[in-house]
């Protein structure tokens, strides 16, 4: 049994974490929190140069072809960083979407620009509040052109193209979700940034009107593809936690070292201390359920869905947890604008929601627990 | 990234498997398969003598402590292949659980202190399960101050005279032998004075009263020593250096890897899977559906842990520190599912009679049981600050009776 990354994926952890302490330091995440850029531009060129935006795009595509778990390593080190780019809405949510549906064509336009740090994406899918559900899309695709609107559509704003999911059927069933992709540079779209709780990642929200739109995959099947993107992302945004998680618990550790309080180290008390031990279980849990969750992915196995599902929710709790915690063993000073402390928890509580809510995915993981049960 | 085994690991698991199918007390196999905690009793049977049958099977065959070396009744086996036996054994490794102190504790202490001619006449019947060990180390002024032990150890010639008593002892109404923690000089401070012996549970003076514990069960006793005479060959490691002889021991209670740790989450999905609440089927109740899912998150979180673990094994690679949080999370979170599936029940959660209680009383036997989980081998407390302080590398407690001679601390709170 070897239930662990190899020695080449270690190896390029310990590159990407060079390249990310030294691009994406706590001050070059500030400039994008204190409003200065919408993300940033330098980093994500970067990124592109490294070959960390294509690492599992297949080289036909403009990509490195190595697979996800390299991305799931390039993760944990985007989610570390508290990266402020739109890493994940561009490569788990849109790339992830045209390497399953998209026809040799759309795969040729979109993802060696994706590759090459050229063309940012999304997926617009949810349309006001409540968890994922094809009941909630009222966007409506005719004739091709797409009428709606999509709020929040992460990193919209600065997104090139998206990949929408519209309703192309009158009930409510599944079958009467249908995707499309967008050029949002092409017109018959209205764009509007929304103030959020992480200013270090955009949300938007998007109006269509009679706008061009291209199918992506079949009609029909729209929520069936939007079920294996979601349960792909899971995954590697449960990486990004896992990577914020450690990071929180770090800064938490570091301090509770160095702080003096009634003339002892404050790591001694026994009530901090049990606070980072409990920290520490929570990442630990997060971690393991990533591993299972990033084996699953690598290899397509049927046990994905209740893989992605447990990842998310131990990913989402465990990120909440030591973010939290972390401004607690601080004091007042983690409650301060300087430290970055809130900043690691605004990157959690915004994470804990992007793709469904924690109660959306213990629905769905008891769903298919159940269904593997029954098989 | 892979669950496969090697050609070697599979190869091994073939035989095991095998000689399992073959020999196993398989009519057992469905009533140890639905034990839970607090309740692994055989309904027709005395489980100590199926335990011990299979263990001397087992021992006969070459598959007891397959990690001891042969000489000492072992097979000399890698870490991995303990564990892919321990896979393999399954449910009938329920049948182990009375040998887990002498084969996980008291075994590798006598490895590392006793005398070769010790070893070779103790080791092998421990290994085989003909004879049972206890360790006797926790007191009432000593639980998780370990070292705050009283029990005196006084030289007289060639042989030490014991008086004390020692609490919290698993098994002790059952042992033959078992390696017991002194103190052989007061006026030292308290880790400094201590030292380790093993001795004959049928030596004059030893006495053995079981505590009825609060689930209303005995699995521990009180155990008291009246004038009870050890030869000094029996010592192990030291005079006065029985703390880290005891360190030892209990390294190794709490290393226990691939050791499956009762959770009480498939009891209680199985349990909400069938059953059927005023609104309807309970697996079908928000509520209860996010329960469940927070549980199944902590259960699958610590059995990949433990698979990491396993896979560094598997590369001859010590495990790193992950394996420590087994005992605190399963802990609480049984006490947690037992209370939920009573939760459930309704009023009539109270009855826990297994002829008239729901499924058999098994979550009931589970929640009284449950508050020892968090206690024995380590308090839930003492498991945060382990992981604090080794693994997070936080300082450890200010101890204000640290170098204080141990007859001058006091022993009263007020």
């Amino acid at each position: 049994m070897n239930f662990d990354f190899s020695d080449d994926q270690k190896q390029l952890r310990d590159q990407a974490r060079k390249f990310l302490t030294e691009k994406c330091s706590p001050k070059a995440v500030r400039a994008v929190l204190d409003g200065k850029a919408p993300y940033d531009k330098e980093l994500w060129k970067g990124l592109a140069e490294m070959g960390f935006l294509g690492v599992a795009i297949p080289e036909d595509f403009g990509g490195a072809g190595a697979g996800h778990l390299e991305l799931c390593v390039i993760a944990e080190e985007m989610g570390r960083a508290n990266a402020p780019v739109p890493f994940s809405s561009t490569v788990y949510l849109a790339a992830e979407a045209l390497l399953i549906a998209g026809s040799d064509a759309q795969k040729k336009k979109w993802l060696p620009a994706i590759a090459s740090g050229e063309a940012i994406g999304t997926l617009a899918l949810f349309e006001g509040s409540g968890n994922p559900s094809p009941k909630t899309i009222k966007l409506t695709a005719a004739n091709g052109v797409l009428n709606g609107v999509k709020k929040p559509v992460a990193d919209g704003a600065v997104a090139d193209f998206a990949v929408v999911a519209a309703r192309t059927g009158s009930s409510r069933r599944d079958g009467d979700i249908s995707l499309f992709i967008v050029d949002l540079k092409a017109g018959g779209v209205e764009v509007k940034s929304l103030t959020n709780l992480d200013p270090t990642r955009g949300q938007a929200e998007i109006t269509f009107r009679d706008c061009k739109a291209e199918s992506l995959g079949a009609a029909g099947e729209g929520w069936s593809i939007l079920t294996q993107v979601l349960d792909r992302a899971a995954v590697l945004c449960a990486f990004e936690q896992v990577g914020g998680s450690d990071r929180a618990l770090e800064m938490g550790r570091d301090y509770a070292l160095d702080r003096i309080a009634f003339g002892r180290q404050i790591g001694s008390f026994q009530a901090v201390k049990h606070m980072l031990a409990d920290m520490y279980v929570s990442a630990t849990l997060a971690r393991s359920n990533s591993y299972y969750g990033a084996w699953a992915l690598s290899t397509n196995a049927g046990e994905l869905p209740e893989a992605a599902a447990a990842a998310r929710i131990s990913a989402t709790q465990a990120f909440q947890h030591c973010a939290k915690n972390n401004i607690q063993v601080h004091g007042g000073m983690g409650f301060t604008w300087e430290f970055d402390c809130h900043m690691y928890y605004r990157r959690a509580n915004a994470m804990a929601l992007g793709l469904g809510s924690l109660s959306y995915w213990e629905d769905q993981l008891i769903d298919r627990m159940r269904k593997k049960n029954a098989a | 990234m892979n669950f496969d085994d090697t050609p070697q690991e599979a190869a091994f698991r073939e035989t095991a498997r095998a000689w399992i199918a073959a020999n196993a007390p398989k009519q057992y196999e469905d009533e140890l398969r639905k034990s839970s905690l607090g309740r692994t009793q055989l309904k027709n049977a005395n489980i100590l003598e199926v335990a011990k049958g299979w263990q001397k099977k087992k021992a006969g065959a070459g598959w007891a402590c397959l990690h001891w070396p042969k000489e000492y009744g072992g097979r000399g086996s890698s870490p991995i292949e303990r564990v892919i036996w321990q896979q393999e054994e399954g449910p009938f490794g329920q049948l182990s659980r009375m040998f887990i102190i002498g084969h996980g504790m008291c075994g590798p202490t006598m490895m590392a202190f006793a005398r070769e001619e010790h070893k070779r006449a103790y080791l092998p019947p421990l290994a085989s399960g003909e004879k049972v060990w206890c360790q006797l180390f926790s007191e009432p002024a000593g639980g998780s101050d370990v070292a705050g032990l009283r029990t005196r150890a006084e030289k007289d010639g060639d042989e030490w005279i014991i008086n004390g008593q020692k609490i919290w002892t698993s098994g002790a109404h059952c042992s033959d032998y078992g390696i017991l923690l002194t103190r052989t000089d007061p006026t030292v401070p308290k880790h400094k004075g201590l030292t380790m012996f093993f001795l004959d549970m049928k030596s004059p003076g030893v006495e053995v009263r079981p505590i009825k514990q609060a689930s209303g069960a005995s699995d521990f006793n009180e155990v008291y020593f009246t004038n009870v005479r050890i030869p000094d060959h029996q010592r192990l490691g030291e005079v006065g250096d029985g703390w880290n002889v005891s360190l030892t021991t209990l390294m190794n209670e709490r290393s226990a890897i691939g050791a499956a740790v009762s959770t009480g989450f498939p009891e209680l999905f199985e349990y909400c899977s069938s059953l059927m609440l005023n609104d309807g089927p309970a697996i079908e109740d928000r509520a209860v559906r996010s329960k469940l899912a927070n549980w199944a998150v902590k259960a699958s979180g610590l059995k990949y842990t433990s698979m990491r673990a396993i896979s560094a094994l598997s590369k001859g690679e010590r495990p790193g520190p992950e394996n420590s949080i087994g005992k605190l999370v399963a802990g609480s979170m049984i006490q947690d599912v037992a209370t939920y599936a009573l939760d459930l029940q309704g009023a009539s959660g109270v009855i826990s009679g297994p002829e008239d209680a729901e499924v058999a009383g098994r979550f009931q036997a589970m929640l009284l049981r449950a508050p020892g989980t968090r206690v024995e081998g380590g308090t839930d407390e003492i498991m945060r600050n382990i992981i604090a302080e080794r693994v997070l590398g936080l300082p450890g407690d200010i101890r204000v009776d640290k170098d204080v001679p141990f007859n001058k601390i006091p022993t009263k709170g007020r």
